[in-house]
C-alpha cells in the first residue's frame, strides 16, 4: 500500500479497489458487531484542520475511533497556527507527539504535500485548497458502486464549478482510473484551461447540461459559491441555476436508473433544488454514512493493516 | 596604489591563449614590464568582459535578513559580474534621490561590483503618481533605468507619460509586464499543470498584452522600452513585430526561464515559485532561440533572495523569486553552448549599453579597463544552496550539476574573486 494519500492519482486501480472492498468489509463489521475494532490500538491519528469543516473532521474522527486509534484534534483555526506558526513548525510538533497519521484540511493547494516532507507518519489529504479531496472521491465511488453495482463503464457527469473544486479533480482522477467515463459540465469560465490533458486523456468537457443528462448513470452536482458571480464567472445566480442547476424538470431527462450525488454542503436553489436533493435518486445521505467506512479503510490500509 | 597582475595563458573570448598584464586598472600594452606582478595561471580559462546584470534584487534597505548590498555584490562577483542594476522594490522604495544614492553608496563601500540603482517609476511602486525621475537621474547615482518591478505600470496613461518623460535624460522604462486583473491570485503558469495542481493560473496573455501595449506606446512617443523577464513564446512574437516596426525595445530573459518548466511546481516546493512563473517546454524553446537570434537582447538574473520562512511554507503563501547570480553563466553556457562572443554580447556588452555603463561590457585588451572575469568552461560543479554567498538559499538548482565555474573576477584592475573565492 502507499504511504500517503495526497491525490486520488496516488491510487492505481488495484489499490483503489482494495480501499473500496475494505470499506465494504468494515461497513459490514461495524453494522453487525461491536462498533469498535482493535486494529489501530496504540496508534495516534491527528486531525489537523486549517479550515472549518465539521463534517469531514467528524467523519475522520469517527473512522479513527472505530479502529481504536487515539485521536487528537488539532484545530488550527484560532490556535497558535492562525497567529502565524508555520506549517513546518506545526509539523515538527506533530512529529514530536508521535503522530502515526496526520489528516490535514488546508486552504492552500499542496499543503499536504509539504507536510509529507516534514513528518514521518502518513499524511491523508482531507481537502487542500482548490486541488484535491481524495477520500471524498473514494466515498463517492463507493456510493456509486453500491447503488449501481459497478464502476467500469459508468458514465458520470460532474457539473458546476470544476475550476475551484477539489472534489471534481479527485473524482475525475479516481473514476477514470477505475474505468468510468467522465464528462465535466459547466460554464466555460468554470472549467480549467487544458483540463482534459491535465487530468485524463479520456475526459470529456461539455457546456450543455441538457445534452449530457440523457446519457449518464450518475450526475454529481458541485457546490457553486454565490460569490463567484462577483468575479464575473457567471452573470447571476438566477442565470446559473437556469443553465446548470438540477431541478425536477431536468431530473426527468435522466435515465430511470441514474443517481444524483452532491458532496455537500449544498446551496439549495443554486445548483440543486430541494425536491431533487430529497428525491429517491439522491444519494446525499448515504454519502455521509459511507464516508466513515471509506475513511476507516484508508486509515487501516495506510497504517499497515493487512 | 593598485596592484599588478599577470594573467597567463588566458583565452580571451575563445581566442588563442595569451597573457594579460593588469596595471593601474587597465590592461597594459603588450610587452609591458611584468616584474613584481602577481601571476594568475589562466591556462584553460576563458576571459569574458565582466558580466552586467540588469535585474538584481539586493533587498537593502529593508530586508537585510534576505540580502544586503554587500552580500549580493559578493554573490555577483562570484558569478562573474562586475556590475549589477539594483531593483527599486526595497523598503523604503528607491523612489527618491536619497534612497538611490544610499544604495549607490553602499555599493561603492562594498566595492565588489558596480551597483547601479534602478529608480521606481511611481511613488511607492503604487502605480499612481510619477516618482521624481529627474531628481534620481541627476543624483550621484545617475539613474537611467526606471522600473516598478514586482509591479506592472498597468495604467496606460501613466506608462505613456513615464516613457515620454525619461526621454529628457535618455532614460528607459523597464516594465514588469503583467496585466494585474488577469493575474489576481495567480500562483503559476495557467495550463495543464495548474489545472492538475489546483493552483490559480497566470495566463501568458497577461504578459503579452502589456508588452504589445507598451511597444505601441513606446513607438507612439518615440521612447525606449525595456521588457523585463520575458517568459512566453507569444511575447517573443510580439517583440519580433515591435522590432520589425522600428520600436526602440529591448528585452531580457532569465536563466530560470531558459531552463526550467512549470512541471517543477508538481512538488509544491515554492523554491520553484517565481514571477513571471515558469512556463512550458514550448516557451522555453522559443526563448532559447529568441536569445540566440537576438530578438531577446540580454540575459538578466532577476536574482530575488528570500528569507527561509518566506519559502519554507505553503506554495500560495510563499514569495515569488529565486536567487541566480552565481549560477547564471553556467546555465547560459548550458543553453547557448560555448559561443563566447554570443555570451559576451548577451550578458555583458548589451546590458552595459542598455544601462549606459560605458566602463563595462568591454573586452579585455590593451588600453581597456581591466574589468573582466575568468571562467573555466571545463569545470563541473554541484549546486549547494548553503555554499552561496547570498544571504538566502532559494536556488531552484540545488543538487544539479552545472558546467563551468568562475575562477577570478577583476573590477578596474582589482580582483574581487581569485581562485574561485571572493577576495573580501
Ligand atoms: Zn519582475
Amino acid at each position: 500500500m502507499i504511504k500517503h494519500l495526497l491525490s486520488a492519482a496516488d491510487l492505481d486501480a488495484q489499490h483503489a479497489t482494495l480501499v473500496l472492498d475494505t470499506a465494504a468489509e468494515l461497513a459490514n463489521l461495524s453494522s453487525r458487531e461491536v462498533k469498535k475494532l482493535p486494529t489501530l490500538r496504540g496508534r495516534t491519528v491527528v486531525n489537523l484542520f486549517y479550515e472549518d469543516s465539521t463534517r469531514t473532521r467528524i467523519s475522520f474522527e469517527a473512522a479513527a475511533k472505530r479502529l481504536s486509534a487515539d485521536v487528537i484534534n488539532f484545530s488550527a483555526k484560532g490556535s497558535s497556527v492562525s497567529k502565524g506558526e508555520s506549517l513546518k513548525d506545526t509539523a515538527l510538533t506533530l512529529q514530536a507527539m508521535g503522530a502515526d497519521a496526520v489528516v490535514v484540511r488546508h486552504p492552500a493547494s499542496g499543503a499536504p504535500h509539504r507536510l509529507a516532507q516534514w513528518v514521518d507518519g502518513s499524511v491523508v489529504n482531507a481537502g487542500d485548497g482548490t486541488h484535491e479531496h481524495p477520500t471524498q472521491a473514494l466515498l463517492d465511488a463507493y456510493t456509486m458502486r453500491s447503488r449501481l453495482g459497478r464502476l467500469a463503464g459508468l458514465h458520470v457527469a460532474i457539473v458546476g464549478d470544476v475550476l475551484h473544486s477539489r472534489v471534481a479533480r479527485s473524482n475525475v482522477l479516481l473514476l477514470t482510473t477505475l474505468g468510468a467515463k467522465v464528462t465535466v459540465v459547466g460554464p466555460p469560465t468554470l472549467i480549467p484551461v487544458d483540463v482534459g490533458p491535465a487530468l485524463s486523456p479520456d475526459l470529456r468537457v461539455s457546456y450543455d447540461l441538457d445534452a449530457v443528462l440523457p446519457d449518464v448513470d450518475v450526475v454529481m452536482m458541485l457546490r457553486v459559491q454565490r460569490e463567484r458571480m462577483n468575479d464575473s464567472y457567471f452573470p447571476s445566480t438566477r442565470e446559473y441555476a437556469r443553465r446548470y442547476g438540477l431541478d425536477a424538470a431536468r431530473m426527468r431527462r435522466l435515465p430511470e436508473h441514474a443517481i444524483v450525488m452532491h458532496p455537500g454542503p449544498m446551496v439549495r436553489g443554486m445548483e440543486i433544488t430541494p425536491e431533487v436533493a430529497d428525491s429517491a435518486r439522491s444519494t446525499i445521505v448515504e454519502q455521509v454514512a459511507n464516508g466513515v467506512s471509506v475513511r476507516m479503510a484508508v486509515l487501516y490500509l495506510l497504517l499497515g493493516g493487512k | 596604489m593598485s596592484s599588478t597582475f599577470l594573467v597567463k595563458g588566458v583565452s580571451v573570448l575563445g581566442a588563442e591563449p595569451t597573457d594579460l598584464l593588469i596595471r593601474d586598472g587597465v590592461v597594459a600594452e603588450v610587452g609591458g614590464d611584468a616584474r613584481g606582478a602577481q601571476v594568475v595561471d589562466a591556462a584553460g580559462l576563458v576571459a569574458l568582459p565582466g558580466l552586467v546584470d540588469l535585474h538584481t534584487h539586493l533587498r537593502e534597505p529593508g530586508r537585510e535578513d534576505a540580502e544586503t548590498v554587500e552580500s549580493g555584490s559578493r554573490a555577483a562577483a562570484l558569478g562573474g559580474y562586475t556590475a549589477v542594476c539594483a531593483m527599486a522594490n526595497t523598503s523604503p522604495v528607491a523612489d527618491t534621490a536619497g534612497v538611490v544614492e544610499q544604495v549607490w553608496r553602499l555599493g561603492r563601500e562594498a566595492g565588489l561590483v558596480d551597483v547601479q540603482p534602478i529608480g521606481a517609476v511611481t511613488v511607492g511602486l503604487a502605480g499612481q503618481h510619477l516618482a521624481e525621475l529627474g531628481a534620481m537621474a541627476t543624483s550621484a547615482a545617475k539613474v537611467r533605468i526606471f522600473s516598478d518591478d514586482g509591479h506592472c505600470v498597468s495604467d496606460a496613461r501613466l506608462m505613456r507619460r513615464a516613457l515620454e518623460y525619461v526621454k529628457a535624460f535618455d532614460g528607459v522604462i523597464a516594465q514588469h509586464a503583467e496585466e494585474p486583473r488577469l493575474t489576481e491570485g495567480a500562483q503559476m503558469h495557467e495550463g495543464e499543470v495548474s489545472a492538475r495542481l489546483g493552483l490559480t493560473g497566470w495566463p501568458a496573455v497577461a504578459e503579452e498584452a502589456i508588452i504589445a501595449r507598451d511597444a505601441l506606446l513606446a513607438g507612439h512617443v518615440g521612447a525606449r522600452l525595456h521588457v523585463c523577464h520575458v517568459s512566453t513564446a507569444g511575447s517573443v512574437d510580439v517583440i519580433r513585430q515591435a522590432k520589425a516596426a522600428g520600436v526602440r525595445v529591448t528585452a531580457e530573459v532569465t536563466p530560470h526561464h531558459l531552463l526550467l518548466t512549470d512541471e517543477r511546481a508538481t512538488s509544491y516546493d515554492p523554491v520553484f515559485k517565481v514571477n513571471p512563473p515558469l512556463r512550458t517546454k514550448t516557451d522555453v524553446a522559443a526563448l532559447r532561440s529568441a536569445l540566440a537570434e537576438g530578438l531577446i537582447d540580454i540575459v538578466a538574473t532577476d536574482h530575488a533572495p528570500h528569507a527561509v520562512e518566506d519559502k519554507e511554507c505553503e506554495w500560495a503563501y510563499a514569495r515569488p523569486g529565486m536567487i541566480g547570480l552565481e549560477t547564471a553563466l553556467s546555465i547560459v553556457l548550458d543553453v547557448l553552448g560555448p559561443d563566447w562572443e554570443l555570451i559576451a554580447e548577451r550578458m555583458s556588452r548589451t546590458p552595459a549599453r542598455i544601462a549606459g555603463l560605458t566602463e563595462h561590457g568591454r573586452t579585455p585588451a590593451p588600453g581597456e579597463p581591466a574589468t573582466f572575469t575568468l571562467f573555466d568552461p571545463a569545470a563541473r560543479w554541484e549546486v549547494d544552496p548553503t555554499g552561496s554567498a547570498s544571504r538566502s538559499r532559494n536556488t531552484p538548482y540545488a543538487g544539479m550539476t552545472l558546467p563551468g565555474r568562475i575562477v577570478a573576477t577583476f573590477l578596474r584592475g582589482e580582483p574581487t574573486v581569485l581562485d574561485g573565492k571572493a577576495v573580501k
